[in-house]
């Protein structure tokens, strides 16, 4: 799988939260995904969603996702375009939630990455480039049940196709 | 080698002899969503074709986050977590009934040795009944509710050994602030906690569900207790077993450990925005509020109401501070309504909302103004976390220095009162 685009950056760099991805003022009330992906990112970022092209990588530090449970952080993140999220760590709940709804998440050290860089990933030879300075980075291969809800995607249709967890 | 609690539950639960790092199939046997993560959850469901939970003791919905419903929007996503829960007639908490993590241990459906998912992450907290129990995305909670079990990496535990007296007006809140602050908000990032110590275990099982409550809040999975006289006593009590507690071995392998002396803990404050960013009260002198809450699944039970009531017996609610008060269940309202501590409360110029979330996340029932500041008893401080991100400044603290900051009108010591 490769995903190319442009790299978006935000302050804070760490402990990106759920509400920061999408705030309680909006996903408790909308039920429309595609609504909900106008407000993304609002809180730290106005106006993120008019400006994230589709394909556009998010890149972040540590705990990214940290917070709440709320699984309409990925899918807005989704809806609104972000092909693949790079981040140092991620929260656990977002990560798990991630993979389960097809969004890919790579852990890797995102410090060289600037705002607007153009990236390229290319998770089956595991490298990463940045076309716009030129660096080339090996990305850890996906843990293998990861793999398989992403090649699947996501984790209820891996249920349907499976009938059965198969994640081994 | 010996086991942790996580290591022997997922193994009880997945007829294996896992340790940590492992990815088990393990038997779920309890789930739960709320309203702000059930219509995720039921169309994943109506994907599935489901029809009854296969988790053993079924699942619950509860409205508790955006309740007594503050719009037409809102009141759309009730009616429909209402009717999905009337057909498969799953159990429903409506509103009023409390807080998803106060109502689920008061109806029994979690025990001891218990595995549990929760579409909401502080679902941690039952593990102050010795049950392993996270939060998850409404996708995985579909899953486990279809299939009766679910995926899971076993977890490496962190012990976090606590001994010595928790000063006066010093309480479980200001412990876990402690903590967090000195782990940080990702320092046990997929972990599971396993507290000891003599701190630990006399403490009243309200200030567990207060610790355990929190260990989300530093990125931990599991934060099972052990079970003690006190659990079973607190099951017992509403009419419940004691399932099947469950230990960890002397010899348990432990990624790391940690020794807190709880005598010097003082009053603890987690500042704006991030929960880790925890200091003494004292360091805040001075900042004024205006607004207090005094709720939620952290601190929103009846010793949790007692203590803020003590604090004001017979003083007034600053002139310039809303205190709001959201009791974290119907169940514990009537207690404090029974034991004289609501009208305690009231006199002293409290504003009771429903039992529930109340203004935790941002929906209803107190949403600060513009550049104003709060200081509260809930687990999260990010910015616009309680619905206003225009300069407010949410400080997370104990009932304790709560009800006191609400009568000076500024953050303060409750020893100082």
């Amino acid at each position: 799988m490769r995903y190319s685009g442009c790299a978006r950056r935000f302050v804070p760099n760490d402990d990106i939260n759920t509400d920061y991805i999408i705030s309680g003022r909006y996903k408790f009330k909308i039920d429309d995904i595609n609504e909900l992906a106008k407000h993304v990112m609002e809180d730290i970022d106005p106006g993120f969603a008019s400006k994230v092209r589709n394909g556009d990588l998010i890149v972040a530090g540590r705990n990214f996702g940290c917070g709440s449970s709320r699984e309409q952080a990925p899918r807005a993140l989704k809806a609104a375009g972000v092909s693949v999220v790079l981040a140092k760590s991620f929260a656990r709940i977002f990560y798990r939630s991630s993979f389960n709804i097809g969004l890919p998440l790579i852990e890797c050290d995102t410090d060289s990455i600037r705002q607007n860089d153009q990236i390229v990933v290319d998770l089956d030879s595991g490298t990463f480039t940045n076309t716009t300075t030129g660096e080339t980075m090996h990305i850890n291969p996906l843990p293998r049940t990861m793999q398989i809800l992403l090649e699947d995607g996501g984790l209820v249709p891996h249920l349907k196709k499976h009938g059965d967890f198969a994640l081994k | 080698m010996g086991k942790t609690i996580a290591e022997k539950v997922l193994a009880a639960h997945s007829n294996s002899d896992c340790a940590a790092g492992e990815i088990v199939v393990a038997s779920v046997d309890f789930c739960m969503a709320q309203d702000g993560t059930s219509t995720m959850m039921i169309r994943e469901l109506e994907n599935l074709g489901f029809e009854h939970p296969k988790t053993k003791r079924g699942m619950a919905l509860v409205l508790d986050h955006n309740a007594p419903c503050p719009s037409v929007e809102v009141s759309r996503i009730h009616l429909r977590i209402r009717d999905f829960a009337g057909s498969r007639r799953i159990p429903l908490h409506e509103t009023g009934q409390g807080v998803c993590h106060q109502v689920v241990p008061e109806s029994g459906r979690v025990l001891p040795g218990d595995l549990v998912v929760g579409a909401d992450s502080h679902t941690c907290t039952y593990g102050a009944l010795n049950a392993c129990s996270t939060g998850l995305g409404s996708a995985d909670v579909a899953a486990a509710a279809y299939a009766g079990k679910l995926w899971f990496k076993v977890p490496e535990t962190y012990s976090i050994r606590v001994s010595g007296s928790l000063s006066t007006r010093v309480s479980a809140k200001d412990l876990i602030l402690r903590i967090i602050g000195q782990l940080t908000a990702d320092g046990a990032t997929y972990k599971s906690i396993e507290f000891s110590g003599d701190t630990t275990d006399s403490m009243e099982m309200d200030g567990r569900f207060t610790m355990a409550n929190m260990a989300v809040e530093m990125g931990a999975k599991f934060c099972p207790f052990n079970c003690d006289e006190k659990t079973v006593s607190w099951l017992a009590n509403r009419g419940f077993d004691s399932g099947t507690p469950v230990s960890s071995d002397m010899d348990a392998h432990y990624e790391k450990q940690f020794e807190i002396d709880a005598s010097d803990v003082v009053p603890q404050v987690a500042c704006p925005h991030s929960v880790d960013r925890v200091c003494d009260v004292s360091n805040l002198r001075g900042t004024k509020i205006q607004q207090a809450f005094l709720g939620t699944c952290t601190n929103g039970r009846l010793s949790d109401l007692e203590a803020a009531a003590r604090l004001m017996n017979g003083r007034s609610v600053n002139r310039d501070v809303r205190l709001i008060v959201a009791p974290s269940s119907r169940t514990v309202l009537v207690e404090a309504m029974e034991k004289g501590v609501v009208t305690q409360l009231l006199k002293a110029g409290a504003i009771f909302v429903a039992p529930g979330c109340g203004p935790c996340v941002g929906t209803h029932a107190g949403i600060p103004s513009d550049g104003e500041t709060v200081v509260s008893t809930a687990n999260r401080n990010f910015k616009g976390r309680m619905g206003n991100n225009k300069d407010v400044g949410i400080y997370l603290a104990s009932p304790e220095t709560v009800a006191a900051s609400a009568i000076a009108g500024e953050i303060t010591d409750p020893r100082e009162i």
